[in-house]
């Protein structure tokens, strides 16, 4: 198959003439679609991270006046004081923009694409059309998404995991009207969109690696993006039948999760449905939806933080193991999203096993990037810099999960803020985190040899991470006193005034930290025209992406792919005596045989 | 809280200048200043991770000394002291490990950082360091899972023994119902089906079935201290959550379905008033609204302690303000109050 696909590359090579719409439109090549991908994800992030901001201000200022609610939400905010309605829709929205659009595709769909096929040695992904194609499913859905904001009765606003009955009868709210609709069509196209990108990523992998890049060889950000695409396969499917059963109950008048049903003065003809069943098929997708998200952030980091402490990462397959174990637990965990949902109390027992189980792979995760610093020469790129502060947010976001995982503990702080600060560290912020890193890090290999400034870069990092504390750290206390979430205001609960403060504090937090993001804008959009030209190799990284030229080619490498005699992890290995295998050079990279002496360790 | 967010800005504002100037000197010395972290980079850049590092426990701390307060009184239940039990223990392993992995993190960060000419260590795998980091968060929640299961098995037991009180706690958008399953402690036949709206028949009880009669129903809910209460939760148009935190007690409210949950409530609403903690927050709160009150804005009421009923799952527009209010008593106290209500037998009665 590899033969293949390099003849007919090199057939392209000679006749072949790009034109504009070809070469940035319905381009076929791996890493313009990954451009593509990144692009629409960031333009989703800051319409997503807008409205954040604006149900922030809402909350550390309830019913006060903003000039920019009456800008940005018109009718939705009468002389300038957000609606109850539309508060619920900026939850839902920027809840789905952020999970879906950003971290899932933006992250995932970004650097799957990027990588795959340059770290495993491959001319391009195993179906370029389908690729595309997948790209243009996944723009289309944006489209449809952002459409919906515009709806007169507004956009879907049941929380962004939409549970029926709410999101299935429009006289519940007025989001459960066309703009649910809109929701569910956006999600279907974004699910076909996701499948076949994630089939694309599983055949690329298994059947493109290069000569001599077997499985236990490949870079650990490939091994979380192949087994991300996995869960991708496993568990999206389900999503789509819940959402189009939903759809046909909206539509059709079935009753799969709805039953004895009395709304507005009459009763409604649906009967023994369940919406216990819904939340059962959507957590389904949405417990490893997270890890979706996490998994791609936590491959970045192993190779970003591998790479800049010159050092192998610590526990290569303990690290390929714990992928390994997180995505087969992920699939068996979705329970403990329900304990107090109705369902059997003896099902929410072994959910709550099989979660704090998962702590175990985790803390090993955490356990090896510690040590990878451990006696480095940690050269501090922004990169490493979110490298490291993802690390940290996965601890702290992590670590309250042994309080939500336990069905007993989950009680009193389920639906609370405390979730809300939970799963932003762990899961939100982690892998934004690991997007940054991502982008920093990859940024030559995307525009032309084209560096991001690094002291903008660190700016941008000191910030967001002071920030992101600022924010998410005393919300915990807010869950704790018993806060719940999606409120509009807490002022009709005397009991809660006194910690309005706090909302005040993560407002202004949010304010900060989402200005610094604006730093990252301008230096990533200047970066693509202006950035300076380095090397072509410059962090002094093993993996093959940086043996490709630094103008990037249609078929990746001129000539033959290179191919490939060791573990990408070759940093700061030495001799008997103490020195570098390779003279005056801390790396080996991945295509240099192994030298008559030289031993590869059993990694 | 001003000055300290002022001062949080300030640094904030301090970094991001001191940064830039950085920018301006790097962009005037040359154009070949490559975008790759130099010594230089390291040295400011590890500093800056020790700093963080203190920044967290100075978070951490602050947080735990200017909001501690203001988190939930002990637990108004007879299970809410196991609850607070399993969730003190969790806490303090979770903060250990926060200490300690979030110190070497940052500390490693600041101590080896890059300098050129440094050789880092080739430091693959070490089976036996690895064997030991699996073996510990294996015991700890093989510990905190047994415990864990065993609180909530106890808990999520709802039976008959101890002559339960049977309450029904009926939601809706967007207000909070209660029935009392009356003398006979057995709640009459519901669904919404029969709800009819003319003759205040709200809840959809069949007026055919004898246990319905001497049920009672009510906007406020009472409860003896001292008697399990158990809930039976019903719904009549989206999910809902009864979640009355006080009591370390939450179960959805899901139509078509009846959901249980069951707690002994073990203090009065007198007695928690007079709980150190309530004193504390009620004061604190009551000078929060009487600054209101000085400056003419609503919610400004004084406030007196009261157990509270909470919608706590996504149910519309009004979903933040969907209350009721608890109030526990002595047994003597609500058996006054039931019999100062009327039964759902004479509400038809009348209504006919």
């Amino acid at each position: 198959m590899s033969a293949t696909a390099h003849e007919q590359v090199e057939d392209h090579g000679h006749h072949h003439k790009e034109t504009f719409v070809t070469k940035y439109i319905f381009s076929q090549d791996h890493k313009m679609i990954s451009k593509q991908y990144l692009i629409t994800g960031l333009i989703m992030g800051v319409i997503g991270i807008a409205m954040s901001l604006l149900f922030r201000m809402q909350l550390a200022w309830p019913g006060e006046s903003f000039p920019v609610f009456e800008a940005l939400l018109g009718k939705w905010a009468p002389d300038g004081v957000m609606d109850a309605d539309v508060y619920l829709a900026l939850v839902t929205i920027h809840g789905t923009l952020m999970v879906f659009f950003v971290l899932t595709q933006g992250l995932s769909g970004t650097f799957s694409n990027l990588l795959i096929p340059l770290q495993i040695g491959a001319r391009d992904m195993a179906s370029g059309f389908l690729n595309m194609l997948s790209y243009w499913m996944f723009f289309i859905s944006s489209v449809i998404m952002i459409l919906s904001l515009f709806l007169e009765a507004g956009p879907a606003a049941a929380g962004w995991t939409v549970y029926p009955p709410l999101s299935a009868l429009p006289m519940a709210q007025p989001g459960s009207g066309l703009g649910m609709t809109l929701w569910l069509v956006s999600m279907t196209i974004f699910i076909a969109s996701s499948l076949l990108g994630s089939l694309n990523y599983i055949v690329t992998v298994l059947n493109l690696r290069t000569k001599g890049m077997s499985m236990t060889r490949l870079p650990l950000t490939i091994w979380a993006f192949f087994v991300t695409a996995i869960i991708g396969v496993i568990s999206f499917p389900v999503l789509l039948s819940a959402g189009l059963l939903l759809l046909m109950d909206r539509s059709f008048g079935t009753s799969f999760f709805l039953s004895d049903i009395f709304i507005q003065g009459e009763v409604l003809h649906y009967q023994g449905g369940s919406p216990v069943l819904y939340e059962h098929l959507f957590w389904f997708l949405g417990h490893p939806e997270v890890y979706i998200v996490i998994l791609p952030a936590m491959g970045i980091v192993s190779e970003v933080m591998a790479v800049n402490a010159r050092k192998p990462i610590f526990g290569y397959r303990a690290m390929i193991a714990s992928i390994l174990a997180i995505a087969f637990l992920s699939t068996i965990v979705w329970g403990h999203h329900m304990f107090i949902s109705g369902m059997n109390p003896f099902l929410g027992s072994v959910f709550t096993f099989t979660t704090l189980l998962i702590a175990i792979p985790s803390a090993v995760k955490a356990f090896n990037w510690i040590t990878t610093l451990w006696k480095g020469n940690l050269q501090l790129n922004p990169g490493m810099l979110f490298s490291i502060g993802m690390v940290s947010t996965f601890i702290s976001g992590g670590l309250t999960g042994i309080i939500l995982g336990d069905s007993t503990l989950d009680i009193n702080v389920h639906d609370t803020y405390f979730v809300v600060a939970h799963f932003h560290l762990v899961m939100g912020i982690s892998a934004l985190y690991g997007m940054f890193a991502g982008i920093y890090h990859w940024f030559p290999k995307m525009f032309h040899g084209r560096m991001m400034s690094k002291n903008l870069g660190y700016v941008h990092f000191w910030i967001t991470a002071v920030g992101s504390y600022g924010i998410f750290f005393p919300m915990h206390f807010v869950g704790m006193a018993g806060v719940p979430r999606r409120y509009y205001e807490n002022t009709n609960f005397p009991m809660f005034d006194d910690l309005t403060d706090i909302q005040v504090l993560m407002t202004v937090f949010a304010l900060i930290t989402a200005g610094a993001q604006l730093i990252f804008a301008y230096n990533f959009i200047s970066s693509i025209f202006y950035g300076k030209r380095g090397v072509q190799n410059p962090w002094k990284a093993n993996t093959l992406e940086w043996t490709t030229p630094l103008e990037p080619i249609h078929g990746n490498w001129h000539g033959e792919i290179p191919h490939v005699h060791r573990w990408a992890y070759d940093y700061s290995k030495v001799d008997e005596k103490g020195e570098y295998i390779i003279p005056g050079q801390d790396f080996i990279p991945q295509t240099v045989p192994l030298l008559d002496d030289e031993e590869e360790l059993q990694h | 809280m001003t000055t300290i967010l002022t001062l949080a800005v300030l640094i904030l504002v301090a970094i991001a200048i001191w940064q830039m100037t950085k920018i301006f000197e790097f962009s005037q010395l040359s154009a070949q200043t490559s975008e790759v972290a130099n010594d230089e980079d390291n040295k400011y850049n590890g500093y800056l991770l020790f700093a963080f590092l203190i920044f967290i426990y100075g978070i951490t701390i602050f947080s735990f000394w200017k909001y501690g307060k203001m988190l939930l009184p002990e637990a108004a239940s007879e299970h809410g002291a196991d609850y607070d039990k399993l969730e003190l223990v969790s806490y303090i392993i979770i903060f250990t490990v926060q200490a300690l992995t979030q110190t070497l993190l940052h500390y490693f960060g600041f101590k080896y950082r890059g300098e050129k000419g440094k050789k880092a260590l080739f430091y693959a795998d070490n089976d036996r360091l690895e064997f030991i980091w699996t073996i510990i968060p294996v015991i700890t929640l093989a510990g905190l899972i047994l415990w864990g299961l065993y609180t909530w098995t106890t808990i999520m037991d709802v039976n008959d023994d101890d002559d339960p009180l049977i309450v029904e706690l009926y939601a809706q958008q967007f207000n909070w119902t209660a029935r009392y399953a009356g003398d006979d402690n057995v709640l009459g036949m519901a669904n919404v089906r029969m709800i009819d709206i003319d003759k205040a028949n709200v809840l959809g009880l069949d007026e055919a079935d004898s246990y319905a009669a001497d049920d009672v129903i009510v906007k406020e809910l009472h409860l003896p201290v001292g008697r399990k209460v158990n809930f039976k939760m019903r719904s009549q148009d989206v999910l809902h959550s009864a979640f009355m935190p006080h009591f370390r007690a939450q179960m959805n409210c899901v139509p078509g379905m009846i959901t249980e949950f069951s707690f002994t409530p073990n203090k009065t609403t007198e007695e928690m008033r007079l709980n150190a903690d309530v004193v504390d927050k009620v004061e604190r709160i009551n000078k929060i609204r009487s600054e209101k009150a000085a400056k003419g804005e609503p919610n400004s009421d004084p406030w007196e302690f009261d157990y509270i009923l909470l919608c706590n799952k996504i149910c519309g527009k009004s979903h933040y303000n969907m209350q009721m209010k608890i109030i526990v008593e002595t047994q003597e106290e609500y058996e006054e109050w039931i019999k100062s209500q009327q039964t759902f037998g004479k509400t038809m009665a009348s209504a006919q």
